[in-house]
């Protein structure tokens, strides 16, 4: 085995195993802070590939910015330490079919897509690749993208903002 | 870590005989060695100076008894803190409860892998270097939210959801001021942003542009101060509301380890100001470079990151706290707007060319821009004045 793919490995048990308590726990804090196992390790996948610049990015929105919020948001729900959240298997039927579409679904794409094989492309920085297709090939989409988010920020401030009338 | 393979090599029979893949790991693991070396006794110095610089500015002598000076008041303090018994209370999350230490020191260490020391004597050149640390500092926040949360108290619970609420603002005016260097250096390697800025004191992207990147240098210190929670920004452990904030229920070595981190990531936030802006390891002078044929490049890092220290511990004695919605005013009706302006002025300087028609265009706008930012400046302190000034007169009636 390749260090690279023993690293791989590594990274996998740690991705799936601390996804998989994200899902089955029951104290709403343990899972949250087991998504920091999982980002970390989707971000360790980004520099086993050599997306240096992405899994820096990885880490400051995922870890620096949803997880925090995710949390905050936890810490302010009312008697959070309360609360038993058990996941209830009220549609299984139903359920299992989505689950079992999707498998397939992912399984199709990930055996017929011809992946790209061979030897790793040599190391390189990629920050500036990445800033020259966002302002060149791809302006408009990632302009786009912008307002969207732009958008959404307004409409947030609005919904929480202190109401005159009311 | 280039330094230490070039060091490996000159041993006799060393890259016949040694795989490469291992030297590169005793490479790492002896940089990362030397790093760990000079956060852990950094402390024991930090303490002391802190004791002392408060003494002083409260007329007072600070410590005296242990060693000449009080020398060894600090060694003798770190020896009682880490043989004193580390108490568990009952009610914590165990697990959390220790993790959450290991989290808030990991984050604070792993800043140091990035640090140019000198052209050779930096752990790892990342492309991504100064998007790297401001990245690694978030997981030293989930280790205070954690830390918070696994106390199961009420006041560390409080003081690590303020602490969250401020590093996540006052990441924002930092990033901004960070890209306003980025823009000017063209690179987001530290080593590259040192290397625009050799050549003497003039060279400083601190004078680049004068006087908006000086601007800049006061948002991204201000910004970076708040993130270490250090006083005026302190609310997160404020001692005379919360107890001690989220460390409220350690004691022993894990609360030597809170106390670790703090001053660490004090130091790579000074260090990254002066790396960022003071020219990091390049030497004021050209001439004092090197000193009998050796790079002193540390030796002026390490300088100019200790004054920026110093500082946070003069600011630290001299202003009081600020309230909650004071802090948050300060990030985003402040620093953001200017870091902004910032941005759109130095990306326009950047971008223009600079001697239009032989008029020298660039300092002119920079000159109109920023005294329109000074005005600005100045109606909002005027306003922030006449408010406070209101409710002094308020709270009298």
């Amino acid at each position: 085995m390749t260090a690279s793919a023993f690293v791989f490995w590594v990274l996998a048990a740690i991705v799936l195993g601390s996804a998989a308590v994200v899902v089955l726990s029951r104290s709403l804090i343990n899972s949250a802070f087991a998504l920091l196992a999982t980002f970390a390790g989707v971000a360790g996948f980004y520099v086993l590939l050599g997306a240096d610049f992405l899994a820096a990015v990885q880490f400051l929105v995922y870890v620096g910015g949803i997880l925090i919020l995710l949390v905050f948001g936890v810490m302010l729900t009312h008697r959070i330490q309360d609360l038993d959240l058990r996941a209830e298997a009220r549609q299984l039927v139903p359920g299992l079919f989505v689950a079992a579409g999707v498998f397939a679904l992912l399984t199709a794409v990930a055996t017929r897509t011809p992946w790209a094989q061979g030897p790793g492309r040599e190391l390189s920085a990629t920050t500036a690749d990445i800033g020259r297709a966002f302002l060149g090939k791809y302006l408009l989409p990632f302009e786009a993208a912008s307002i969207l988010l732009l958008v959404a920020l307004i409409g947030a401030a609005l919904i929480v903002r202190k109401r005159e009338d009311a | 870590m280039d330094a230490l393979l070039r060091l490996f090599s000159l041993i006799p029979g060393w890259d016949q005989n040694v795989p490469a893949w291992a030297s590169v790991t005793l490479a790492g693991l002896v940089a990362a060695g030397l790093c760990l070396g000079f956060m852990s006794l950094g402390p024991v110095g930090y303490v002391y100076v802190e004791r002392k610089i408060a003494g002083f500015m409260q007329d007072r002598l600070g410590p005296m008894r242990v060693g000449p000076w009080g020398l060894l008041q600090t060694i003798a303090d770190t020896i009682k803190l880490l043989f004193k018994e580390a108490i568990f209370p009952a009610a914590v999350h165990k697990v959390m409860f220790v993790v959450a230490p290991c989290l808030v020191v990991t984050g604070a260490f792993m800043g140091f892998a990035v640090l140019p020391f000198s052209p050779t004597w930096q752990a790892a050149d990342l492309d991504v270097g100064a998007f790297y640390v401001i990245a690694i500092g978030s997981l030293s926040t989930v280790g205070l939210i954690m830390a918070g949360w696994a106390s199961n108290n009420k006041y560390a619970l409080f003081g690590a959801m303020r602490s969250a609420a401020q590093i996540v603002s006052y990441e924002i005016p930092a990033v901004m001021s960070l890209i306003v260097v980025v823009m000017i250096a063209g690179s987001l390697s530290l080593q590259a942003i040192v290397g625009e800025q050799a050549g003497g004191l003039h060279n400083w992207f601190l004078w680049k542009f004068f006087p908006l990147n000086v601007i800049a240098f006061l948002v991204f210190f201000t910004a970076t101060l708040a993130e270490c929670n250090r006083t005026p920004f302190d609310i997160p452990e404020a001692e005379s509301e919360l107890v001690a904030g989220f460390h409220t229920e350690y004691s022993g070595f894990f609360f030597a380890m809170f106390f670790l981190a703090e001053y660490t990531e004090m130091f790579v936030a000074s260090a990254m100001a002066a790396v960022l802006f003071l020219g990091g390891f390049a030497a004021p002078i050209p001439a004092l470079q090197t000193v009998g044929g050796f790079d002193i490049g540390p030796v002026w890092l390490i300088a100019k990151a200790w004054a920026l220290v110093f500082v946070h511990m003069w600011l630290r004695w001299t202003l009081p706290r600020l309230r909650v919605d004071q802090l948050m005013h300060v990030a985003w009706k402040v620093l953001l707007p200017i870091s902004l302006f910032l941005i759109v002025v130095v990306g326009g300087l950047l971008t223009w060319p600079a001697t239009a028609n032989g008029f020298p265009w660039d300092r002119w706008v920079g000159w109109l821009l920023s005294a329109l930012l000074f005005v600005y400046l100045a109606t909002t302190a005027a306003r922030a004045w006449r408010w406070h000034a209101r409710q002094v007169r308020e709270a009298v009636a």
